[in-house]
């Protein structure tokens, strides 16, 4: 029987945690991320898991210790926004190069500096090519359901790799909705127990982590890794399937809406997918065939599905949550971009950059960028690649 | 390296195992690290010692050899010349078991 309720994202995460029961959580607080530490706490001292809580002095001790305990032979999962996640910068690539399937809920917030608290995708896109398998999440079911599906993914025998879920901060971190609950019993079997590779506290059996690989080895290390990415899709998928089974909520790689007949089309991630998708149904009873494509598994990037999906379109536009400092495009354009090339007929492209720091995404930004796609379909030119929305001039 | 090189040379990459742990139990025995040291190295003056094994307890490598609970000589092929050893020493009524001696080229 599953559960309706009305709640906010970060409590559903917080509810998926207490219905895994992780071996060791070590996290450190940092808003919007601590209201879901603050309520894991609280199962753990009022007795609701088992999981071991470590109290640290900051994000790299957070992801260092979870890098131990998972060595160790735990199950482990910590949580982060902004700041925090630039923090454990250094010891997310010993994670993964270690292969920890370690489980990290990104509450998504603007990095500083200026310092601010609100949503954007800057902190995980920093991230983004840290050998973290990224599942990306709509709303408060999507952070739930892609949370319990995460320990899955990670654990996987064929992956072994560290797993971050994000939401937007706020907007989906704070705000109530409605979403439905699964059964303890239900998620505890889903997920089911924890299997040790490598355990370091397997004494019987010493190992080693962490060797020194120089010019000798490291070069095949990093192939052999990069051959590991190539199973995470299928897994991915296998696990959605088994997923539906018991929620009859379907995932994919990502969310195709309205795409299939469309002729202009928007990639955009997390909550202002929803917004969009409003504004598409308005222009689609006006009879404007656009559609939208919401990346679900971002790293590693399906290319070739994306690109399929995306390639019959006229004009396309990438809607990105944080601009690529430093004078490029937006971190989401650049796979959108990739995934096109090969293709010798393939859509126009634009890139807008929306809501930085929090600014909110309403529903005439989007019915803005539609405009826009009619008439970089209708003309054939792109006029400004790129280019910032909803900003004050 | 580090037990991952085959008898006839280096791993390929389809051989690589996850994450690079080491499965083999002692293996960095196979490999020599005291072909450089700091300029001062550690002597054992036997009389001094009182086999406390506090040497072989704070030596950050493998340079103290121990055999049926009792040290032996140092195993200068794994020294860094730290002088750990020595400073942790307790030695016998105030003399060091463990002193530092300058190295001679």
């Amino acid at each position: 029987m599953t559960k309706v309720v009305a709640i906010t994202g970060n409590e559903a995460v917080a509810y998926a945690l207490r219905q895994i029961d992780p071996d060791v959580c070590a996290a450190y607080p940092i808003t919007p991320q601590t209201d879901l530490m603050q309520r894991f706490s609280s199962f753990v001292s009022d007795g609701l898991v088992k999981t071991e809580l470590v109290l640290v002095e900051s994000e790299h001790s957070a992801l260092s210790a979870c890098v131990g305990a998972s060595a160790a032979g735990g199950r482990v999962v910590t949580a982060t926004s902004a700041q925090g996640l630039a923090l454990m910068w250094e010891i997310l690539f010993i994670a993964s190069g270690f292969r920890l399937p370690i489980v990290m809920p990104v509450v998504n917030r603007a990095l500083s500096a200026p310092i601010n608290i609100h949503c954007d995708h800057s902190d995980a896109m920093g991230a983004r090519d840290s050998g973290w398998i990224q599942l990306w999440s709509e709303n408060a079911q999507e952070a739930y359901d892609n949370t319990i599906q995460a320990f899955r993914i990670a654990e996987h025998m064929d992956i072994r790799l560290p797993v971050m879920i994000t939401y937007d901060g706020f907007i989906i971190s704070h705000s109530i909705e409605r979403i439905e609950y699964l059964d303890d019993e239900v998620v505890k079997n889903f997920v089911g127990e924890y299997k040790h590779l490598y355990p370091l506290l397997d004494v019987e059996k010493p190992k080693s982590y962490g060797p020194l690989i120089l010019t000798d080895l490291y070069h095949e290390v990093r192939k052999a890794y990069s051959e590991v990415y190539k199973n995470v899709p299928k897994v991915v998928m296998e696990v959605a399937e088994e997923f539906e089974k018991i929620s009859g909520r379907k995932y994919g790689l990502f969310e195709s809406y309205r795409l299939d007949d469309a002729e202009i089309g928007i990639v955009i991630l997390n909550s202002a997918a929803g917004t969009t998708k409003d504004v598409i149904d308005e222009y689609r009873e006006k009879g404007v065939k656009v559609g939208l494509l919401k990346p679900r598994l971002f790293r590693p990037f399906p290319y070739e599905e994306v690109g399929s999906a995306l390639k019959h379109l006229k004009a396309v536009c990438v809607l990105d949550r944080a601009d690529a400092f430093g004078g490029s495009f937006g971190p989401l354009y650049f796979d959108i971009a990739a995934s096109l090339y090969k293709f010798s007929d393939k859509p126009l492209l634009i890139n807008l950059i929306y809501g930085l720091g929090g600014r909110d995404y309403m529903p005439e930004h989007a019915a803005g960028v539609i405009e826009e796609l009619k008439t970089v379909a209708m003309t054939g030119k792109v006029e400004k690649p790129k280019e910032y929305i909803g900003v004050r001039e | 390296m580090m037990g991952y090189k085959d008898e006839k040379g280096l791993l390929g990459w389809k051989d690589i195992p996850p994450g690079m742990v080491i499965l083999e139990a002692g293996s960095a025995l196979k490999i020599k690290t005291g072909s450089w040291r700091a300029a001062y190295r550690p002597k054992w003056i036997e009389e001094n010692c009182i086999q406390c094994l506090l040497c072989w307890l704070y030596c950050p490598d493998n340079s103290i050899k121990v055999r049926d609970g009792k040290r032996e000589e140092f195993d200068y092929e794994y020294c860094k010349g730290c002088g750990i050893c020595a400073f942790e020493c307790p030695g016998k009524k105030g003399n060091k078991a463990i002193v530092m001696e300058e190295e001679v080229k």
